[in-house]
């Protein structure tokens, strides 16, 4: 019975925690490793026209699951990632790709998995030696093709997510689009995969359907093989090969632990944010994706307070058409159980786009052309967006929000230019909400001194506390030899908080706060004791900060906030902060250790 | 039989990445004579996705295209003008 345990050696890998949760189970993997592939050289010419009709039918088995692949993606909804699917035919139809293949086998005798990989490794050797970091990082496709033409080489079928009939953890380099369309949800403990990050395809799919995973392990599908039994710790970004018994009891508890915890606070997540003396906070999702929707909304989001745009053109090749934008935006405002969607216009430099190499490159691009002020230089540009917000408008109740405003001439250049768009599709007979409010980010200092007369030109502010810590600090956060000094809670900092609410206030408009600021617990009470309308965050976030507030009094956050405003550094105010929140609500950062 | 031979400045910004070489090879692929393009010593078949990407040819880099065959010079005319449109991309 021990022969398993003794032959497998428990393994731990570490990679990026991406969705919380734990799972244990047996691995399936989806990309096989070179180390599994068969190398065997051939005894006789006739064994090579053998391997070289292998591997011709291998190819087009691949081109016509591609094509399979593709339809069905088109055959779906919202936006598509076809483009790079029909690369990816191209390359299988590739003469040099197929005559190499073919010549190795012919001149060395060997099989045809052992000539492809030859084949493909010539290939990542000429493509290691470009400069520009994204022309090389295209081998990824060549990789990818090769991949699946060894799959059908090795004769393995293609598992697809779709047809896996156990319970299992999927390991793979990647996942992308093609894999997870149609995926069988119940069947899918967990993702462990070597690449991607925080906002790769996995992670977003992951937390979508709420099921642990880890990304960035780098080696996980050479470390695993086929029936492995493996934990996910989406928690800390751990996975753990073939774990002995202790270890898979050790997290079973933690498993149950984080359960419960969620449980709990998913049950209440979804009730109001309203503290025990009555006063209402409105809970909102930061988002990127559409997909994020569903989860955000069990977590207890009532809307989206910062869609970020931004995704839309990045990651891509081409400009995204009106219509792209389009789809985007009504997906989000139709978005089951929102009740309002604010959606934030462009906020990247123009480096993407402009062709001009003096402005391609940048200093210091946080304080370059970037966000509003690109997009009044390309006002063509930025007119694409808003239209495309303005019709999807016309589905559900609207927000728009313009980052990076830091003068008044900007707040009106922005709203005459939105104020055309409207009228052009009314004349033309293209509905629009009715009740579409403007709003502006405030993130830039010169935006909190003048605050007053900006409150008079728009709906709503929505605090960018990572900007506003940034640039009222003078701290590049990606430098960091200075970011020790990156304090959200310098007096400094919360003084300019309280001057944008109290002129919003002054004005009679809504002051709401998206930063990341709005998301840590530790934060809750004293952002409470601030009179904020509206705290938006990530979406993972929203069950805890809910709960702080409705066992807190706003009473009692007030007189926090008072007595935080006394002490005159970020040191003394963090450390009063974080006593007084342990320990007035000692259940909820116990957890922090 | 004729060759015809000319140099071209990438001026696109993200150069000839997947989308801007598929474009190549559907160009090219439409003509008979043999395309082949140049870049820092090394040449490719332009009928290849793999062979032009392999060149990894960023905003600024030179290539030279050369075709040769009965319609070379509408090849390298019609090449030309892809890659002085910027592959359509701003």
């Amino acid at each position: 019975m021990g022969e398993r345990d003794s032959q497998r050696k428990t393994h731990v890998l570490k990679g990026i925690g991406v969705s919380p949760g734990v799972a244990t189970g047996k691995a399936l993997i989806l990309d096989y490793s070179i180390a599994n592939v068969p190398c065997y050289q051939l005894g006789s010419e006739a064994e090579t026209l053998v391997e070289i009709s292998r591997f011709e039918k291998a190819l087009k088995e691949s081109r016509r699951q591609l094509a399979v692949l593709r339809k069905k993606l088109s055959d779906r909804e919202g936006p598509k990632p076809l483009f790079i699917m029909d690369v990816h035919m191209m390359m299988l139809k590739d003469k040099t790709l197929i005559n190499n293949t073919v010549n190795v086998i012919k001149e060395r005798m060997i099989n045809a998995e052992w000539a492809l990989m030859l084949t493909i490794d010539k290939y990542r050797e000429i493509f290691e030696k470009i400069d520009d970091e994204y022309l090389r990082e295209r081998f990824s496709d060549v990789e990818y093709v090769g991949q699946r033409i060894l799959r059908n080489l090795v004769g393995r079928e293609h598992i697809r997510l779709a047809d896996i009939e156990e319970a299992s953890i999927i390991i793979s380099k990647d996942l992308s689009p093609a894999d997870t369309v149609q995926m069988k949800v119940e069947n899918i403990l967990g993702f462990a995969t070597d690449m991607g990050g925080k906002t790769s395809h996995t992670a977003i799919v992951a937390r979508s359907i709420g099921i642990p995973a880890v990304v960035g392990l780098e080696r996980v599908t050479r470390e695993v093989r086929p029936g492995d039994i493996v934990v996910v710790d989406g928690l800390d970004g751990f996975v753990i090969v073939n774990p002995d018994p202790e270890l898979i009891r050790r997290y079973e508890e933690k498993k149950r632990h984080f359960e419960i915890l969620e449980e709990g606070l998913l049950r209440e997540a979804r009730l109001p944010a309203v503290t025990r003396d009555n006063r209402k906070v409105d809970i909102s999702a930061n988002i990127e994706f559409v997909e994020e929707i569903p989860s955000a909304v069990a977590h207890g989001a009532e809307g989206v307070g910062l869609y970020r745009t931004e995704f839309i053109y990045i990651n891509r090749e081409q400009l995204p058409t009106e219509d792209e934008h389009f789809v985007n935006y009504r997906s989000v405002i139709e978005g089951q159980g929102i009740k309002w969607s604010t959606i934030r216009t462009f906020d990247l430099g123009g480096d993407k786009f402009i062709s001009d190499p003096k402005l391609a490159k940048e200093m210091n691009p946080v304080m370059g052309l970037r966000a509003i002020r690109f997009c009044l230089q390309e006002i063509e540009l930025f007119k694409v967006q808003l239209r495309a917000i303005l019709r999807a408008s016309a589905y559900g109740k609207t927000r728009v929000l313009f980052p990076m405003i830091s003068s008044l001439e900007e707040i009106i250049e922005t709203k005459k230019i939105f104020g055309e768009v409207k009228e052009d599709l009314i004349r033309r007979g293209v509905p629009v909400g009715e009740d579409i409010e403007l709003g502006i980010m405030i993130e830039v200092p010169s935006a909190v001194i003048i605050a007053d007369s900006l409150a008079r030109e728009v709906d709503f502010f929505s605090i960018g506390t990572n900007d506003l810590t940034q640039y009222t600090l003078a701290i590049d956060r990606v430098n960091e030899r200075v970011t020790y000094l990156y304090e959200p809670l310098h007096p400094a900092v919360l003084k300019l908080i309280k001057m944008i609410v109290d002129a919003g206030h002054r004005a009679g408009i809504r002051v709401s706060m998206c930063g990341e600021m709005a998301g840590e617990p530790t934060y809750t009470l004293v952002l409470l004791g601030f009179e904020l309308d509206e705290l938006s965050m990530n979406p993972l976030a929203i069950p805890r900060v809910k709960k702080i507030i409705r066992n807190a009094t706003f009473e009692e956050s007030q007189a926090l906030l008072n007595k935080v405003m006394t002490f005159s550094t970020a040191r003394e105010i963090e450390a009063y902060v974080r006593d007084y929140m342990t320990g007035r609500f000692p259940e909820d950062f116990r957890q922090e250790d | 039989m004729t060759t015809s031979l000319r140099i071209f400045t990438i001026t696109n910004e993200l150069g000839i990445h997947a989308r801007s070489a598929a474009l190549i090879v559907d160009v090219a692929s439409r003509f008979r004579s043999e395309i082949l393009i140049e870049k820092d010593g090394r040449e490719v078949n332009a009928k290849s996705i793999l062979g032009i990407l392999t060149l990894g040819a960023p905003k600024g880099s030179k290539i030279t295209v050369r075709a040769e065959g009965p319609d070379a010079q509408e090849a390298v005319d019609s090449l030309g003008h892809l890659i002085e449109n910027k592959f359509g991309e701003s």
